[in-house]
């Protein structure tokens, strides 16, 4: 074996990663922090192994003329939840089938705890895949053994998983069931739970989230935090920005098969321009046009946004809000992900 | 886990999954239905006389000289004695009798409803002539018994310059009802293969097995396990249907050659099955929809068709023919051919050996290409891809 860890192992090693160099890197009109190659390159090589890592290390690929990827290039640490954005097309896809061996980089290389992949470590990953497969035909419990013991538990092993991973996923009464004749919210739970039965030591999930009920949002956003808890890298993607924002660690926005953003939430979020949210009931429309340092992004009903110029004093926004009548609402906030997401995709259509 | 353990838990889904299918456990009854209902009616109409004859007043003393001639010729008559003729010919008008004979036994005056039967009324046109030659006999101071018995000895004497084999009646039948099975199950078995590939393509299912196992794990584990579905169908139905025969009694031949016949069944099975299904899991791998398998698929099992047709339409007729020999050793149609032929007998040892070698020789090709057509086809969905490009990469 070359793996120094076992999975046991790693549950316990998982609060050790180092915090990697990060540098600015100017797009747009934002300033987003991406990893420092250079220095993470240079700590992998002379670092401890055995971090639990996942690491994406500059793979390109390319369909035909088609360049899917990029160098694109992020690490998941063991315990953190990842999540992966970007628009349709951007590359997540092909990125998660490349960490999965399904597909083949054309360069670049994937690590975990430092030492590239191989069909063994493949085995202990979860895996997802965006376009859901399950045998249609067979029966949720004996196709959710089968996908066990292919990982390499024993027939004992798998059906204790199997009842354990079911039951908590709220799919116990249908594991006599053939798959074909779930709904589509309980295939989603299924292939989740297929995703889990082999007790995976790193979870890649494409777009989990797509298709869940709240409850079931719920009920694997619980699993997924659990997973990260016990020291997984969990890395997954999806379109529901609000989600993301709220359940992972960090995140990486991915354009044109690049990396262009990855960082955690609140880093990200303190890039953008920040925003006052002033709600005053009797001010009428163009109230905070003629205020300087200023811009009105929005004025639904009462409630004005305003993007804060640098060195702009909201205390004179908060006057003239006042001069108006009465202010109910007089707040600060940073722009959300879909926002920063937004602009990613602005700056795209600028490049392009 | 090893290589070949991921092999037998695919190996072992397709098992359980085609053991359980319905339709496996119906051709499969339907199949030994058949074979055994063959086997009853073969025994039923063998067992039984070809005709009636009825024989009333002198007409009584021809009974056994009618039947002599009529087994001198390969005919089964059964005679019933009537008491008086008004009564036969009543039996001959309800059909319970074929012919009626009458008269006073020294000529033959048979009465028939409306026609007689060809063979019978040749039969009675030799016994005829043979009243006709004793009367002459006895009139010239002779014995028709000696004349009969040095008649009886004499017959042309045929010396071949080159022995041909003696096709028996029943191997022939054999050979037959091998070939129909063959065809079936390389035809059935073989598009299970293509079909089970396509089914993994089009429910996405096969990115998450191949997540964990290598390509040629998932192809191998499947052509193994419906390869051994389709065994231990050929091994039921070839030994019911042999055990049927036997102890029915329509099945003459050696206990021996009758499980001959089996095992060069099963033999020719397994290679035309996995040189087949081979093909046809490279092939279905270029497909994504189960519309699309039939496509693909249609080239090659053109000449199983195609062996099979030849096989039943010339052998029966003429078991030694030159252009089927010939063929039987090709590997594309050993397969159906050659069991066919080694189930009539007369298939000289180096030709039943050099067909099998060949096709041996065949798989490990046929297994390179294929592992690379399907590897490079498998996670490709969407449209239908090129087989050219299967192989360039």
């Amino acid at each position: 074996m070359l793996y120094p860890l076992s999975y046991e192992g790693l549950r316990e090693h998982h609060t050790g990663w180092v915090r990697a160099g990060l540098r600015v890197l100017h797009w747009g009109r934002n300033r987003v922090r991406v990893p420092n190659l250079d220095d993470r390159m240079g700590w992998t090589e002379g670092g401890p192994v055995g971090d639990g890592r996942l690491e994406i290390d500059r793979i390109s690929k390319s369909f035909g003329d088609v360049v899917a990827l990029r160098e694109l290039a992020f690490d998941v640490r063991a315990g953190e939840l990842f999540g992966f954005v970007g628009s349709n097309g951007a590359g997540k896809t092909t990125a998660m089938r490349i960490a999965l061996g399904v597909l083949a980089a054309d360069s670049g290389e994937v690590r975990w705890d430092g030492v590239p992949v191989t069909l063994e470590t493949r085995r202990r990953i979860g895996y997802m895949p965006e376009e859901r497969g399950l045998y249609p035909k067979m029966r949720v419990g004996e196709q959710l053994v089968y996908l066990a013991r292919l990982h390499g538990l024993t027939p004992a092993a798998a059906q204790r998983a199997v009842v354990e991973w079911t039951e908590r996923l709220g799919v116990a009464g249908r594991v006599g069931d053939e798959v074909q004749k779930l709904s589509l919210g309980n295939q989603q739970r299924v292939q989740l739970a297929a995703a889990l039965v082999h007790d995976p030591g790193i979870l890649v999930l494409d777009e989990p989230f797509s298709g869940l009920d709240p409850v079931a949002v719920d009920v694997m956003s619980g699993v997924l935090r659990d997973k990260a808890k016990a020291g997984v890298p969990v890395v997954f993607s999806s379109h529901q920005l609000d989600l993301v924002e709220r359940l992972c660690d960090r995140v990486g926005i991915v354009r044109s098969g690049q990396m262009v953003a990855c960082d955690t939430v609140d880093a990200l979020r303190s890039t953008g321009a920040m925003e006052l949210v002033v709600e005053a009931p009797s001010a009428p429309p163009g109230w905070a046009d003629n205020l300087s340092g200023v811009a009105v992004k929005e004025h639904v009903g009462s409630r004005t946004i305003l993007a804060l110029g640098d060195g702009a004093d909201d205390q004179v926004v908060l006057r003239a809000a006042l001069a108006t009548g009465a202010v109910t609402e007089f707040s600060r906030r940073r722009p959300s992900l879909t926002e920063l997401f937004r602009n990613v995709v602005a700056a795209d259509g600028v490049a392009a | 886990m090893n290589a070949w353990s991921a092999v037998g838990l695919v190996a072992g889904r397709e098992v359980r999954t085609r053991l359980r299918s319905k339709a496996f456990i119906i051709t499969t009854v339907a199949t030994l239905v058949l074979l055994v209902g063959f086997a009853l009616v073969m025994k039923l109409a063998g067992g039984g006389s070809d005709s009636t004859v009825g024989l009333t007043g002198g007409s009584t003393s021809l009974s056994a000289p009618l039947k002599a001639t009529a087994e001198s010729i390969g005919q089964t008559i059964e005679t019933r004695e009537i008491h008086d003729e008004p009564a036969g010919r009543r039996q001959v008008d309800e059909g319970t009798l074929d012919a009626l004979l009458v008269g006073d036994g020294s000529n033959v005056v048979v009465v028939v409803k409306k026609d007689i039967d060809e063979k019978l009324r040749a039969t009675l046109n030799v016994l005829a002539g043979q009243l006709a030659l004793n009367q002459q006999i006895v009139d010239l101071g002779g014995d028709p018994a000696q004349v009969a018995d040095a008649v009886a000895d004499a017959k042309a004497e045929v010396r071949p310059l080159e022995p041909p084999f003696d096709y028996n009646g029943q191997q022939l039948v054999l050979g037959m009802i091998a070939g129909v099975l063959i065809y079936m199950s390389l035809l059935v078995n073989g598009q299970s293969v293509a079909q089970g590939v396509v089914e993994e393509k089009s429910s996405r299912v096969v990115e998450l097995l191949l997540a964990t196992i290598q390509p040629w794990q998932l192809m191998a584990g499947k052509v193994l396990g419906i390869g051994l579905v389709g065994l231990i169908q050929m091994l039921v139905i070839g030994g019911v249907g042999v055990v049927a025969g036997l102890g029915l009694g329509v099945l003459t031949i050696s206990v021996g050659s009758a499980v001959g016949t089996v095992v060069w069944l099963v033999v020719w099975f397994l290679l035309g099955f996995f040189a087949y299904s081979l093909v046809f899991a490279a092939l279905g791998a270029l497909v994504s929809r189960q519309e699309d398998v039939g496509g693909v698929i249609t080239p090659p099992l053109m000449f199983v068709i195609l062996g099979y047709v030849l096989g039943i339409s010339i052998l029966p007729g003429d078991p030694g023919n030159k252009l089927v020999e010939t063929l039987s050793l090709v590997p594309l149609f050993a397969p159906t051919l050659m069991p066919m032929r080694l189930a009539m007998g007369g298939v000289p040892v180096w030709q039943a050996a050099l067909s099998v070698t060949l096709v041996v020789a065949l798989i490990p090709a046929l297994v390179w290409l294929s592992g690379r057509v399907y590897r490079n086809a498998v996670m490709r969905s969407g449209g239908k891809v090129r087989l050219r490009d299967a192989l360039k990469m």
